[in-house]
């Protein structure tokens, strides 16, 4: 295994000592994930949805309710921690961190511009899957440790459910990485943007054109990766009140709740890399500097898309029964994302 | 597969929703968002919907009906009315008669608290002395406070719509209510 780790994206940064680039770093990676994830839960999860049911949403917090969410962070945080009485207390505290770590785990491998990384790792999207499984752990943590039936069946509900899912988003990557012979992330966008459609560079070659197959097996497994509705069998608030969240309350909810959008963004950002070009878009040479500047905000603007169709989902269709979940993952989706590959390699090798 | 138009249907929906109610038509202004003109719902403290004339907000009471018979208590699924009484002399109905011993009200308390609207007082009151009131903004800082007593219960009396006839052409029913 020979990963490449740089370690200093731009030149100025090559000279700070180790602790400040790290701590640029974190402040960077909080920032991608918290603003990013409050962008979403305002856009999506208050406007949109608000829209959707043909009223408002929140007006008053600031102008159009903009700031409705810093209301919200502060109600969360003057609440009660409250832990019940039975509970395992360490692992019913420490949960909602491991569920979040994950996510700003999930982040160092985005690349947001041709010099504007984190880490640039050959290993790319194999160590982002990999990091993303651990929230399978705190979940199941909090539903154990909080010594409620809801709890439990809710935390036993998400990891199956996101064990059945990680199969189909992996193996919809790898069509991916077969087509732009990397794992790089940073690479793959290159890729895409250099790419040429049947000798047609207009606007580099989106592998969402080539992996269509991919990208809608990506989504769905996306959906129930993130426990998004029509597969939230594991909060199912008719069912289980709140499933494996039941007992948590105050700042360690919030951290669930943040933890579940800051998901969605980053996994959004992990399709919009994949699928399309990232922080590249058409019209501009692709090793500009100018992308240093504008490609975070490209990055935003196609996980905001890419999100839309999460929540658009999320809010049209009902819950799946739990069978259903499964056999849509085993009998649809694994099959076709082996076919996918399948078909993919062929055609590799063919041109 | 045969799920397929379903789905797309489902998100037409929920998509044709979004754009009804952030691009309302009016004319050529239909391309300037405006969700607050095509939303269905008004932003509550600053805009009031009137409540329908019938719609249950807040029981009334007319004192002079009331005899303190103590059925709307008794039927009260939350046992929140609190009546008490004394009976006293009145003067006989017809000159000559005997003097007649009467039911007075000394307290008829709601613990709108507990009261779940259901208006079972209003319909086992033999006497019309309960009514409905479309009334709805009586909330208070202190949970006490929704006790209304005689004399709150009675100042909704002015909230009371007339009683409507039910349909043209049926008996009008109009209801008894003598001045107090």
């Amino acid at each position: 295994m020979t990963a490449v780790l740089e370690i200093a994206p731009f030149a100025i940064l090559a000279d700070l000592a180790y602790w400040q680039v790290t701590s640029i770093r974190a402040i960077a990676g909080l920032a991608a994930v918290l603003l990013v994830a409050g962008t979403l839960v305002y856009v999506h999860l208050f406007k949109l949805v608000s829209f959707m049911q043909s009223r408002l949403g929140p007006m008053e917090a600031g102008p159009y309710g903009s700031l409705q969410l810093l209301a919200e962070t502060g109600k969360f945080l003057q609440k009660e921690d409250i832990i019940p009485r039975r509970a395992d207390r360490f692992v019913f505290c420490t949960a909602p961190f491991v569920v979040l770590v994950s996510t700003f785990l999930l982040v160092v491998v985005l690349p947001a511009g041709p010099d504007a990384w984190f880490i640039s790792n050959d290993l790319g999207i194999y160590l982002a899957m990999a990091v993303s499984s651990v929230s399978v752990i705190g979940i199941l943590m909090a539903g154990w440790g909080s010594a409620s039936k809801y709890s439990l069946i809710g935390g036993l509900r998400a990891t199956g459910q996101l064990i059945a899912y990680e199969l189909p988003l992996l193996l919809a990557v790898v069509g991916v990485v077969i087509q732009a012979e990397t794992m790089n992330l940073q690479s793959i966008v290159l890729t895409q943007a250099e790419g040429e459609i049947f000798g047609w560079s207009g606007i580099g070659n989106p592998f969402i054109l080539t992996q269509f197959l991919g990208f809608a097996i990506f989504m769905i497994a996306l959906q129930a990766e993130l426990t998004q509705t029509p597969f939230d069998m594991p909060v199912a608030e008719s069912e289980l009140v709140t499933g494996y969240m039941t007992e948590y309350s105050g700042l360690r909810f919030l951290l669930f709740f943040i933890g579940e959008f800051a998901t969605a963004g980053v996994f959004s950002a992990i399709a919009a890399v994949l699928f399309l070009g990232g922080w590249y878009i058409p019209g501009l040479d692709a090793g500009s500097e100018l992308f240093n500047v504008i490609g975070p905000l490209v990055l935003v603007g196609k996980v905001v898309l890419l999100s839309l169709l999460i929540f658009w989902f999320r809010f049209t269709f009902p819950r799946f029964r739990e069978d259903q979940l499964q056999k849509l993952a085993w009998k649809y989706l694994i099959p076709l994302s082996l076919a996918n590959i399948f078909v993919t390699a062929v055609l590799k090798v063919l041109w | 597969m045969k799920l397929i138009p379903g789905l797309v249907k489902g998100l037409a929906v929920t998509g044709a929703t979004v754009v009804r109610t952030v691009f309302p038509k009016r004319g050529l202004r239909t391309l300037i968002p405006a969700p607050s003109k095509g939303a269905d719902t008004v932003q509550y403290p600053h805009v009031k919907e009137a409540p329908p004339t019938r719609a249950r907000g807040v029981i009334a009471l007319h004192e002079g009906n009331c005899t303190a018979c103590m059925l709307c208590a008794r039927e009260c699924p939350d046992w929140c009315i609190y009546i008490e009484g004394h009976k006293e002399k009145a003067p006989p109905r017809r000159p000559g008669g005997k003097p007649r011993l009467v039911n007075k009200l000394d307290r008829f308390d709601i613990d709108y608290a507990l009261c779940m609207f259901c208006g079972i007082c209003v319909e086992v009151c033999p006497f019309e002395a309960l009514f409905w009131s479309p009334e709805y903004e009586f909330s208070e800082p202190r949970i006490a406070d929704l006790l209304h007593d005689k004399s709150r219960l009675s100042e909704w009396m002015e909230t009371v719509p007339d009683f409507e006839d039910y349909e043209t052409g049926s008996v009008a029913k109009k209801l008894k209510v003598p001045p107090t």
